[in-house]
Order: structure tokens, then sequence, then C-alpha cells
């Protein structure tokens, strides 16, 4: 018996499409290393069930997944990760990436700044270093 | 295969004609929102689909086979007046409805009442709240294991709970049999995260028809100064303008010109704006 890994959380105020909601879950768990090669993602009917949301959407979201080399259909068996996204520097608490910003965080935190004070701070670097139209 | 098809279907009472020179064409597996004001078609449109009622002018079909007068096997319909016996209780009622139909599944029907929470299966039909109806009435529909299923206002007289676990049930239909759903509401909230398909109809005709995904693609709103109007490029819908500022609604719009802000219009946004477009038409006829 296969277990899921995941579970989806559809935000219906947030004015992102709901497929993509799924895609970017799917790649989210991917990055932090929650599913891996061979994990099996819930089932159409399983989302469904959670959520009551269209099933026709959540397979869209499969196929574009598909597309991307990310997944695999397996007739009657479901939908299969087939790449790894996550890596050394993502996954884990102890990651040093993750460590340094966390020492970041600390610091910013100790200055008095606020959340909103951090998100722009952290998207303005973020955008000069990943110009959005060099994004895909 | 397309579910049903509509080619150029009206439908005319005495003087007025309710729906006017309708063409659609509905892909298998699709959940359908029809949406329209009060008054455009939705439900005159539903019914010659059912079999009901017999369209003046065109044809539809169901799954290829014209639509004759009688409800096609595969057909399920629920009706905006949840026409049931009042007298019966629940249990009667779906004793009934079994030895009515030629394919149906006591089974199925049981399996969809135990899913809602709030449907006490030994009371007068009569006695339940509009709700209460109408869940009985879906669990009835769904026993005629349909492969399209029409609902006229499906949401309209439910609680929250109710609502949640009805949609729940609709679309685990979808997700285990593959069930062409079409329904129509005023709630748009309700229909955006299930159905994947738009049908906009007013004043009789359809406006809109298509992918919900692919219908928004096709759109912008656009958001700049009202003096430089004349440089936007595409088909205006409609708009909304103050002294300073318009906001439009566009079609196959081009780049925006600088000093407007382009965004896609979400389907609330997107039905609005083809409403009030159709409202202010209507209007400026009268005026003539």
């Amino acid at each position: 018996m296969l277990t899921d890994v995941i579970e989806f959380r559809i935000d219906r105020r947030s004015g992102v499409s709901t497929y993509v909601q799924i895609i970017q879950q799917v790649k989210q768990a991917m990055r932090l290393g929650l599913l891996n090669p061979g994990d099996r993602l819930p089932s159409a009917r399983e989302v469904v069930e959670a959520t009551a949301i269209n099933p026709n959407t959540v397979l869209k979201a499969y196929r574009e997944l598909e597309r991307d080399g990310l997944a695999q259909g397996r007739r009657g068996l479901g939908t299969f990760v087939t790449k790894s996204l996550s890596s050394e520097a993502t996954t884990g608490d102890d990651a040093p990436l993750r460590q340094e910003l966390s020492g970041w965080m600390d610091r910013a935190q100790q200055s008095g700044l606020v959340v909103e004070d951090v998100d722009a701070l952290y998207v303005a670097v973020r955008d000069e270093h990943y110009p959005a139209e060099e994004r895909s | 295969m397309n579910s049903l098809t509509a080619t150029a279907v009206g439908k005319r009472y005495r003087a007025r004609w309710a729906v006017r020179d309708c063409g659609f064409a509905i892909p298998e597996g699709k959940v359908v929102a029809l949406v329209g004001p009060n008054g455009a078609g939705k439900s005159t449109l539903l019914r010659m689909a059912a079999g009901l009622s017999r369209p003046t002018t065109g044809e539809l079909k169901v799954f290829g086979t014209p639509v004759q007068g009688r409800i096609h096997p595969d057909v399920a319909f629920l009706a905006q007046e949840r026409p049931l016996y009042h007298d019966l209780t629940v249990r009667e009622l779906v004793r009934l409805c079994a030895a009515m139909n030629d394919r149906w599944s006591t089974e199925r029907v049981r399996e969809v009442l135990g899913l809602q929470a709030g449907v006490d299966h030994n009371a007068k039909v009569g006695s339940l709240s509009g709700g209460g109806r109408t869940q009985v009435a879906i669990a009835l529909a769904l026993g005629r294991l349909p492969r399209l299923l029409l609902l006229d206002e499906p949401l309209a007289d439910l609680d929250p709970l109710a609502r949640d676990e009805t949609l729940r049930i609709i679309m685990t239909e979808v997700a285990d049999r593959g069930t062409t759903v079409v329904m129509s509401s005023h709630l748009l909230s309700d229909l955006h995260e299930v159905c994947d398909h738009i049908l906009l109809i007013d004043e009789g005709r359809v406006q809109v028809d298509g992918d919900i995904q692919e219908v928004l693609a096709r759109h912008r709103i656009l958001v700049g100064p009202a003096a430089g109007e004349s440089t936007v490029e595409g088909t205006l819908i409609s708009a909304t303008r103050t002294e300073r500022q318009s906001t439009l609604l566009l079609r196959e719009a081009e780049p925006a010109p600088r000093g407007w802000a382009s965004t896609e219009p979400d389907l609330e946004s997107l039905v609005m704006g083809y409403l009030r477009a159709s409202r202010e038409r209507r209007n400026s006829a009268q005026h003539k």
C-alpha cells in the first residue's frame, strides 16, 4: 500500500490559479526533499476529497509536471516523481546556505526589522541577482 | 466526443425570444459554468437539453443523439424548482425512483445521501428545508449514473457546509466516472474552483464559450490615464471611467502602452465586464 507524502493547500483568495498552486507546491516539496523520485503524487480523487476542487485541474497540473520532465504518469497506478530538485544547498536544517540565511535573519531581527522590511530587502536583493526577465 | 452540442437553438415564448441562435459544443468530461444574469436563458437552455422543452428553432444533441422531447438515458437533470413528491419519505422516494428508472443504482443514492450529513431518511420530503430537498434531488440525479449532469442553480439554497459537501460529491463523481457537468449559478465564487469551462449567455445568446484558463489568458484589464485611452489597442469589451482614470477590459490586447498597468482578469471581473457591456447595449437600444 502506497501512502501519500504531501497534501495540497488551495488558497482560494490568492489570485493564483489552482493548477499553478498545485505545480508550485509539488516543486516546493521536491526542492525541500519532501518529494523524491519514486514518490507517488496524490491521485485526483484524493485531492478532490480533501479540497473539493475540479479533478481535471489536478490532472492538468500533473500533465504540466510531466512535460517539464519532473513526473511520469503510469496507467492505473498514478503519477510518480521522476526527478530530484533537492540539493545539499536546500535540504535539511543544517545546509550551509540555510544556516547563513538564518544568521542574517537573526541580525535583522536584532536590529529591529519587521517582517515587511525583511521581505522588501530580500525581494530587492533577489531581483538584483536574478533579474525578472531571466527567470523562467 | 462532445457531450452536448447546440446548433442555432432558439426558444420563443409568445413574442419574446428566451434563447436565440445559440451555438456551442461541450467536450466530454468538462465541468461547465453556465453563467448569465436573471432571465438570460440559462434555465430555458438546460430544460431544452434535458428534453423537457422543445426548441423553436435549431437542435440540441447529447452524445451525438438529437434531444427529442424526452430525457436522454445518459442525462440527469436537477431542475430549479426541485420537483419531488412531498408526501413521501426520503426512503420511499428512493424506492419509487428505482422503479421509474431503467438504469439506476440505489447503492449510489445511499452512498451520496450518506455523505450529506443533514438529511434524515425517514423524514417526509415536504418537511425538509429547501437545502435538504436540493441534496436529496442531487442524490437521485446521481442514481441515474449519468454521463451528463445538468444542474440548475445546485448551490443556491445550500448553507456553506452543505455547499462544500455537494461540490465534493459532484467533483468526486467527475474524478471517478468522467461525468460531464453543466451547472448554472449566480455565485461566481462558487464556480471558479470547480469549473474548467465557461458558457456565458445573455439575452439568449452565447457571449463567451471556452476553457476558462484560455479565455482568461485572451483578456487583459488595463488601468491608466483617461486621456490616453486612444493609445490602447485591442477589442474593448467594457470600461469604467473616472475623470482621470480608465479601467478597460480588452480581448486580444496588444502590449500595454507606457503608463498603463496590465493584468489578466480573474473569472469574476471577466464575467462582470461582459455583463456590464451587454446591459449598456440594452439600455442604449431602449433609448433610441
